[in-house]
């Protein structure tokens, strides 16, 4: 009897956490498309025009332009830089090893608004300050651990035993990375890649802290519109909050083809 | 390719340490370096600094202005941290033998996490707000006369923090507990125990280091709380946090000397909420008997 009453607590909770969820996204939705909306169940009329007006009037274009650059170099940085340090990581023990780990730990723990002040005091005093070179160097900083740590046991399910083949088969270094180490782990990238995409665009401390106004991210530019509160009509920015929203649940549609859902939030019980 | 086996530790040649070099650079000059800039920024205040000085802690501790975000980030994170921890901990508990559309539940808990802070906030403040659905369900149904005031305030800023804290601090301690050996749980039942002693001697000492760590991250990622305090609450009054004081320092005063100064209050108090984590930890006697189980 009290298993069952603590089955039906849950399974309340969880029914409760899924129509808050469900509530607060639908009020966007809706909101989105209103003409006008106060504090009725439903708007009295329906209509498309504020996403025409947040197009023409918030930018949109060149702000879509920055967050798919942003992501897309953030991806492919993260990678180059994370995957030979991954394969260090998995196949090798030296001294030092676990304070290298707690080194790329750290960005992963502390809070971006703790190290993001003076992250971005360093990139204003260098040229590049708030200029999209400065954002994507700034969410790198998180992303390259995340990507070292995604990417190690992808590492450490191909046996040396491959490698060692190869190379008594004559093949060169070269080779064997071509060849036999990529190929698999061509999963692992994927993996890391899509964690990597989905935390870029809907990352917003860092991103926020070292650009300027040139270099925002969708995610910025709608913290700025709803900040600005009052000047702009209030549906126009929930079209395009709704518009940021398709972008992130696309991708996460995407990424939820290669990772668990357990995935997306970072894990530590295995770190 | 001598190196391949894992053993005993070793000297890295030339290639390992070429490997490692890009990353291990990059988290020094863009992560170490900034962090350790700030610290000494911090100690030189004024516009010609002279030295090093303590002036910006001073200030900061004589302006009530000032030191009372410490309070008041505080007094949004502690609630915050307890209230996630425990109800992850009763969710993850009753779930640890696995539950029907497991996958389903984790991916619909996720999504919050996935759609950011951001957008959380506006939808919290179209939903709760005073004319959003859930005050018309509570007005409509006669339930109350008046319309909560549920954003705008503390309860906003916390309803925020929670929906990004939970998914996180669940997916972790459900991970952590249903690793714990489940013959241990059997053993207690086939000598007598019932379902509340089995919790209390014998799962809850081995759930105890997770929920410490559990605590502790999710406490130092409250404490940081900065747009959900602006968005959903009073930035320049009763949820003024020490992460928003900061930021004013920086971009609207200028003064990265203060602004650093505060971020390493900051982090201090970060530093100290941990060490009282692991103090309380290590007086919890306990030997972790992690083996087979779900996963």
């Amino acid at each position: 009897m009290r298993g069952r009453l603590w089955h039906l607590a849950l399974y309340i909770f969880v029914l409760g956490f899924i129509l808050n969820l469900l509530g607060i996204v639908t009020h966007v939705t809706m909101s989105a498309f209103a003409k006008r909306w106060f504090g009725t169940p439903l708007p009295p009329q329906f209509t498309t025009d504020w996403f025409v007006y947040a197009w023409n009037n918030f930018d949109l274009d060149r702000v879509l332009t920055v967050t798919v650059t942003v992501a897309l170099a953030v991806v492919a940085l993260a990678l180059a830089i994370a995957y030979p340090a991954a394969y260090i990581l998995a196949r090798r023990n030296f001294r030092g090893k676990a304070l290298l780990l707690l080194l790329y730990f750290l960005p992963l723990v502390i809070p971006q608004m703790t190290y993001g002040i003076s992250l971005a005091t360093t990139l204003y005093g260098w040229p590049i300050g708030g200029t999209i070179v400065a954002v994507i160097l700034a969410n790198l900083v998180p992303m390259v651990p995340l990507a070292i740590f995604v990417l190690i046991p992808f590492f450490e399910q191909v046996s040396p035993n491959l490698e060692w083949g190869a190379q008594t088969l004559g093949a060169s270094r070269a080779q064997i990375f071509r060849r036999i180490l990529l190929p698999l782990t061509i999963p692992g990238l994927l993996t890391a890649g899509v964690l990597i995409l989905v935390n870029t665009v809907s990352n917003f401390e860092l991103t926020f802290l070292v650009s300027g106004s040139g270099s925002q991210t969708l995610v910025v530019a709608l913290f700025y519109n709803v900040f600005a509160g009052g000047v702009r009509p209030v549906y126009s920015v929930d079209a395009m909050a709704l518009m940021y929203m398709t972008t992130v649940l696309v991708l996460l549609l995407i990424a939820l083809r290669f990772v668990r859902p357990t995935q997306m939030v970072f894990r530590l019980d295995r770190a | 390719m001598r190196g391949l086996r894992r053993g005993e530790p070793r000297e890295l040649d030339l290639m390992a340490v070429a490997c490692l070099a890009p990353s291990v650079l990059y988290v020094v000059l863009m992560f170490v370096y900034p962090f350790l800039r700030g610290i000494y920024l911090s100690l030189r205040p004024g516009k010609e600094p002279v030295g090093l000085s303590l002036a910006n802690y001073v200030a900061f501790f004589s302006d009530e202005w000032q030191y009372g975000t410490i309070w008041i980030t505080f007094s949004l994170a502690v609630p915050t941290t307890i209230v996630v921890v425990a109800t992850a901990l009763f969710l993850a508990y009753g779930m640890r033998r696995g539950i029907r559309m497991e996958r389903t539940i984790t991916t619909i808990l996720v999504l919050p996490v996935s759609l950011g802070v951001i957008l959380l906030s506006i939808g919290i403040q179209g939903f709760y707000g005073t004319r959003g659905w859930f005050n018309q369900l509570l007005v409509g149904s006669g339930l109350i006369s008046e319309p909560l005031r549920l954003t705008n305030n503390h309860t906003g800023v916390m309803l925020s923090l929670f929906m990004q804290q939970f998914p996180f601090c669940f997916l972790m301690l459900l991970g952590y507990i249903s690793g714990i050996d489940p013959t241990l749980e059997k053993s207690a039942r086939t000598l007598g125990a019932g379902s509340w002693t089995v919790f209390r001697r014998v799962m809850f000492p081995l759930i105890a280091p997770g929920l410490a760590i559990a605590f502790a991250l999710v406490f130092v990622m409250s404490f940081a709380v900065f747009p959900s305090a602006i968005l959903l609450g009073q930035p320049a009054g009763s949820t003024r946090t020490i992460a928003i004081a900061a930021y004013h320092q920086a971009f609207e005063h200028y003064d990265m000397s203060y602004a650093s100064a505060i971020a390493v209050i900051m982090g201090l108090c970060q530093l100290a909420g941990l060490v009282l984590i692991v103090l309380v930890r290590q007086r919890m006697v306990l030997a972790p008997t992690m083996g087979v189980g779900k996963r």
